[in-house]
């Protein structure tokens, strides 16, 4: 993949933006709030940070990978996929619909390029990017495993016994980054289950913890994963707490949980695209 | 009884089937060098030290985590791993359905998830880890493979062929010392019924302890006149549907046995396969809708009915609705 400019990369996510709210436009289903607050994060890793090849082998050796615990954002990964060369962008008109490989929550049973493992009930994938990074480890292979969570997700038990672990077995060849929007369908995070002091919670479990605290400015958003970069590989786990806002591009979907799991209707749908320019060309 | 009985099958010595387990782990961790090993803070219930004593660098302590373990199995087998789980089998499957169902079935990850301790003759523990749904519950699991063994050699043959198949497996054994009725080195094949006796009053189909529980059975009908057909399903699901008609065809009657609930077991696995084929009169030999209790395993086998002298008034009773 060659490396893009910052603008260039501006441009995708405002393509991939507009990819995600038609997708979900048109099957009146899925979750736009989460992926349009980070969009930026999954664009960079795609098109600038990891080192991937768009010929899908499962296994990736040689190759970073990444893994979508929070599978309620698929919308924005399928987009990401299609427009990094994995599949046809045509495809993504398939959406959530009958006979599709775009399933609502990402699978591998209808074996859409891209996607390793199935996601969707939360709090599952840390402990596979673990194996993953482990499986690395084994095979001499020196690339990294990147995970994304949502931050309600951590409201999951299996995330803290997936933590307890890569502390232990010194997993430092793994970034776990947070999508920390504070929201969650019910609410805010903070009214529904307060997670507190994260960055504590984490460092207390053995983790080094960088905070991306501009996680809708893709300036920001390389930076952090630079600095996530540079810490691995040195016997510790790396987590990437990356402020974002749920629904960020989108004047009327900003900040808000009420956007989580809410499709827009045909005028919201075109307010929305009016706000984001199509710089790819649409599907 | 036993040592006056003319058993088809005999035995000279008894071993837990999870040793077979951790003997074939070890075998198969030399085989292939791709095999890997996870426990839960079970490493000798499970007979998994001498795996981890030879191979410290493919054997992982989870802890008292059997969620992660299971997801950190699945992302284990991105890169070509072939991870074997250890836990009780309590904590092997209802404990972690979703991961399971999740990481590993739907998305057909090669994940050995082996169960010990499973069923009643765990024994003095109690009800709380005699886990009697296991099977019911992983069978229903699309992708998923579900192998219940008789014995040490043959949990031993398992483990091995486990680890050559790819796909999702359950490979459920247990606790107490058990007769080694079959023989060594034997070749396990995945799915396919071993007829161990054959018979043309009635059909017993025994999976688990519960096959030398039938093998018993066996010899005390003969002394009866009534000649039984003994088959082992080790393999509970892809079941063995040609062996299992073709086998009441001739018998016109079965008996189901396991050491699991009616509800979900393999006796229900033969009703469907009956009922879809060819039905006929089948008498189940299994827990009735409740949980265990603490006592040993021969006292357990006998209050909750699992044993050789259930498994004849079953037969009786199946024969008399013929």
């Amino acid at each position: 993949m060659e490396k893009q400019s910052i603008d260039q990369l501006k441009g995708i996510c405002n393509q991939v933006r507009r990819d995600a709210l038609r997708m979900v436009h048109a099957v009146q289903s899925g979750h736009p709030g989460a992926a349009l607050g980070c969009t930026e994060f999954v664009v960079a890793l795609y098109f600038q940070e990891m080192e991937h090849n768009k010929d899908f082998n499962i296994d990736g050796p040689g190759e970073d990978l990444f893994f979508m615990s929070n599978g309620h954002v698929s919308a924005l990964w399928y987009s990401v996929l299609a427009r990094s060369g994995y599949f046809n962008v045509a495809e993504l008109a398939t959406f959530r619909k009958i006979n599709s490989r775009l399933q609502g929550h990402p699978a591998t049973e209808e074996h859409l390029p891209g996607i390793r493992i199935a996601s969707g009930s939360l709090g599952q994938g840390l402990s596979v990017g673990i194996g993953a990074a482990q499986s690395k480890k084994i095979n001499k292979d020196d690339k990294l495993v990147h995970v994304m969570m949502g931050d309600g997700e951590q409201q999951e038990g299996q995330v803290w016994e997936a933590a307890m672990y890569a502390a232990h077995h010194k997993i430092d060849n793994l970034i776990a980054t947070i999508d920390y929007n504070g929201q969650q369908i019910d609410g805010p995070t903070a009214k529904i289950m307060d997670l507190m002091n994260l960055k504590a919670k984490y460092e207390a479990f053995g983790w080094e913890v960088v905070e991306t605290k501009a996680g809708n400015d893709m300036e920001a958003v390389l930076k952090g994963l630079q600095t996530a970069k540079g810490l691995t590989g040195k016997g510790k786990p790396v987590l990437n707490l990356l402020y974002t806002e749920m629904g960020y591009g989108v004047d009327f979907m900003v900040g808000t949980h009420k956007w989580h799991g809410i499709a827009p209707d045909d005028a919201q749908l075109e307010n929305a695209l009016g706000q984001l320019e199509e710089t790819l060309g649409d599907y | 009884m036993e040592k006056t009985l003319d058993l088809k099958y005999t035995f000279t010595e008894k071993k837990d089937t999870r040793s077979g387990f951790g003997d074939g782990l070890l075998e198969a961790g030399r085989k292939n060098p791709n095999v890997v090993g996870l426990c839960a803070d079970l490493i000798g219930s499970l007979k998994m030290g001498a795996f981890q004593k030879e191979f410290p660098e493919r054997f992982f302590q989870v802890g008292i985590a059997e969620a992660n373990m299971m997801g950190i199995a699945a992302g284990m087998t991105i890169g070509g791993k072939i991870p074997f789980t250890g836990t009780f089998a309590n904590f092997s499957t209802g404990r972690v359905y979703d991961q399971i169902r999740q990481s590993i079935a739907y998305s057909d990850k090669n994940v050995k998830i082996c169960a010990s301790h499973a069923g009643l003759t765990l024994g003095e523990d109690g009800a709380t880890h005699q886990i009697l749904e296991d099977l019911g519950m992983m069978k229903m699991l699309p992708n998923m493979t579900v192998i219940n063994p008789c014995d040490y050699n043959q949990t031993k043959a398992a483990t091995l062929a486990i680890a050559e198949y790819v796909g999702p497996v359950y490979l459920r054994f247990g606790r107490p010392s058990w007769p080694i009725f079959t023989p060594a080195n034997q070749k396990f094949e995945i799915g396919k019924a071993w007829k161990m006796i054959e018979g043309t009053d009635v059909t017993i189909f025994a999976t688990g302890h519960l096959v030398w529980e039938a093998v018993v059975a066996e010899a005390m009908l003969r002394e009866e006149g009534i000649s039984a057909e003994v088959i082992n399903i080790h393999t509970i699901k892809p079941l063995d549907v040609e062996a299992i008609l073709a086998s009441v065809s001739k018998t016109g009657c079965c008996v189901s046995a396991e050491e699991h609930q009616y509800n979900g077991g393999l006796g229900d696995s033969i009703a469907q396969t009956l009922s879809r084929n060819q039905p006929a009169p089948q008498e189940f030999v299994g827990v009735d809708d409740s949980f265990g209790e603490s006592g040993t395993p021969t006292q357990l086998l006998e209050k909750y009915g699992l044993n050789a002298e259930n498994i004849v008034k079953a037969a009786k009773r199946a024969i008399k609705r013929k």
